[in-house]
């Protein structure tokens, strides 16, 4: 089933991970297997800021030597980026597993990226200026507090509470997904593509790669791909609704932008409110309600429909 | 075999009432009323419009909530008010009593279904399925509705002052759907029985293989289903048409013989005569 979120503040900055928190919790009943959070901070010029982890939840159960590899993977981790002539100029360690760094990096990034990725273990679950992806096993409350989000101050979110029904409970397969290589393009989905595999080997012929077996995964690849072919993040949205075939709705977020995307059967829910200074889209309007106790208006985008706000 | 013959019927999960017929396609006579003897099941409680209560759901499942508007009815309260639903799922529902019944609010998904009787408010908006298989009485929605709105109902009038989503009045067996805005795609979709007034716009594949029942449209239609065809309007339909919408505060933008009339063409293969054996030669 699955339950999606977002939110974006418009002109002003606010507790996005404490809203967000709030409004995927109220969503647990329609995915408690994971949860995800795409959260947009207020980044420093020319820094980017790197979330990845380095072993899955459920590899720490297995045995004493992980935490050594963990330890190993985040050297060698280190040790790359030092290769690559990235500047570290933060770093936290999230989970024994999960890490985020901020630098300077004047070089690809998807050569940074493949690097990193190419050591046992590791995924970059995000890269961006303003992004930040957090992603692991359990409810918004569990996960958010996991990873100190409750504190998190920004512009937008979007947001994802999975029931895995195509592919394994991990943080692999768990939403958002980074529409890599892109920074600060994010996607949280809800629904099944009928298409996943036809699509996915057009993607990996033009050199895209794909880290799970989610067909949601699909769709931030797709976005990605478009983009690299020159179209604006809503001239691509509208394209994936006539060619990406079977029932879904979705969430997606750049650096300044929230948008939304409904199959043209109109299948999965999405509930819409839209005011002056806010905007806040769930599966179900009890979300919204978790950062809106009072009565609002709100209102179902149609099939076929797309949708972008700016912050 | 004693025991079985000795359990009333109700425990034994079977129902004893005599049905009261509202399941079953009634045809419009301007002078009609409706006998209220009809309205009751066994086991129905006595209330009195005149004696109210009041919920706050605030801090209520929807299970609580339903099970005090029960134990309301069960002291003889008609006339209940909900406060702060806060969108929750499934209030409202299963109720098989007279009841004058409002939320001060909006209502989550699959709300007020299952209800044959009560007359049911909703100050806010509704989301997915609302009044889905309702069999009698009357259910207002002063904003928005969702998708799947009004599944499956076989009676009653299930109005909604503002717009609603795709799928409307999905596999509909009868009763009325009013909607003073646009409805989304495939509503009507495989419609058995009943009207359909949408003052609005109508998404694509409106009435697709929809079997029999009506669909009036004020707005522009996106598209027609399979099998769904433009019909005639008559007088009795306009007066039906405009006495119904004036019962709940609506009014055809361009008067009701100015609707688009949609019923089913009959052309698909169900309707022929042909055997299986026969189908086959022809497919």
């Amino acid at each position: 089933m699955c339950g999606i979120a977002g939110l974006i503040h418009r002109g002003k900055r606010s507790d996005i991970g404490s809203e967000l928190s709030s409004m995927l919790q109220s969503l647990k009943h329609r995915g408690p297997d994971s949860t995800g959070f795409a959260l947009y901070g207020m980044p420093e010029a020319g820094e980017l800021v790197m979330r990845f982890k380095v072993a899955e939840q459920e590899d720490m159960q297995r045995g004493f030597k992980i935490h050594d590899e963990v330890k190993e993977r985040r050297a060698l981790v280190d040790q790359r980026m030092l290769e690559m002539g990235v500047n570290k100029k933060e770093e936290e360690q999230v989970t024994e597993y999960a890490y985020r760094y901020r630098f300077s990096f004047d070089g690809d990034i998807k050569r940074l990226v493949d690097y990193i990725e190419d050591i046992e273990g590791a995924e970059i679950l995000s890269v961006g200026h303003a992004l930040e992806l957090v992603k692991d096993l359990g409810d918004a409350d569990t996960v958010s507090q996991q990873y100190g989000l409750t504190a998190f101050q920004g512009t937008h979110a979007i947001g994802h509470t999975r029931m895995a029904t195509e592919s394994d409970v991990d943080i692999r397969s768990a939403h958002p997904y980074w529409a890599y290589p892109f920074n600060d393009v994010s996607v949280v989905h809800n629904g099944q593509l009928t298409n996943y595999w036809m699509f996915r080997r057009a993607m990996e012929r033009r050199g895209h790669r794909f880290i799970s077996n989610c067909d949601s995964e699909l769709i931030a690849v797709y976005l990605a791909n478009r983009m690299d072919l020159g179209d604006d993040l809503e001239a691509a949205m509208v394209r994936s609704v006539g060619e990406l075939d079977g029932v879904f709705t979705y969430v997606v977020a750049t650096a300044d932008c929230l948008g939304m995307a409904k199959d043209v059967m109109a299948a999965k829910p999405m509930v819409l409110y839209e005011s002056d200074d806010f905007v806040a889209l769930a599966s179900e309007e009890v979300a919204i309600r978790s950062v809106f106790p009072h009565e609002i208006d709100t209102y179902d985008p149609y099939e076929g429909e797309v949708k972008v706000w700016t912050s | 075999m004693d025991e079985l013959t000795n359990m009333d019927a109700d425990s034994a999960g079977m129902h004893t009432e005599q049905l009261s017929g509202r399941t079953q396609q009634v045809f419009f006579d301007v002078e009609s009323r409706e006998n209220e003897d009809r309205f009751l099941y066994p086991g129905a409680f006595e209330v009195d419009f005149d004696k109210q209560g009041e919920i706050d759901a605030v801090d209520l499942t929807a299970r609580e909530v339903n099970t005090q508007i029960r134990d309301l009815m069960k002291d003889g309260v008609g006339s209940i008010t909900i406060k702060n639903p806060g969108a929750k799922h499934s209030l409202g529902v299963g109720l098989l009593n007279r009841l004058n019944l409002t939320f001060e609010g909006s209502l989550g998904y699959f709300g007020c279904g299952l209800n044959d009787g009560p007359n049911i408010r909703i100050m806010g908006r509704v989301g997915w399925s609302c009044g889905g298989n309702m069999m009698g009485g009357t259910v207002v929605i002063e904003k928005n509705g969702g998708s799947t709105f009004g599944n499956a109902i076989r009676g009653g009038d299930l109005v909604c002052k503002g717009d609603v989503g795709s799928r409307t009045g999905i596999d509909m067996k009868g009763g009325t759907i009013m909607v003073g805005g646009r409805t989304g795609a495939f509503s009507g979709f495989m419609m058995q029985r009943g009207r359909m007034i949408i003052l609005g716009d109508a998404g694509m594949n409106l009435g697709d293989s929809m079997y029999d029942g009506i669909i009036y449209v004020g707005g522009k239609i996106a598209g027609l289903g399979v099998d769904a065809i433009e019909g005639e309007m008559s007088e009795l339909e306009c007066a039906w048409i405009e006495r119904k919408l004036e019962m709940y505060g609506l009014k055809a933008p361009n008067g009701a013989a100015n609707l688009t009339k949609i019923v089913a063409g009959k052309q698909l293969w169900n309707y022929d005569n042909l055997e299986p054996a026969e189908k086959k030669l022809v497919l």
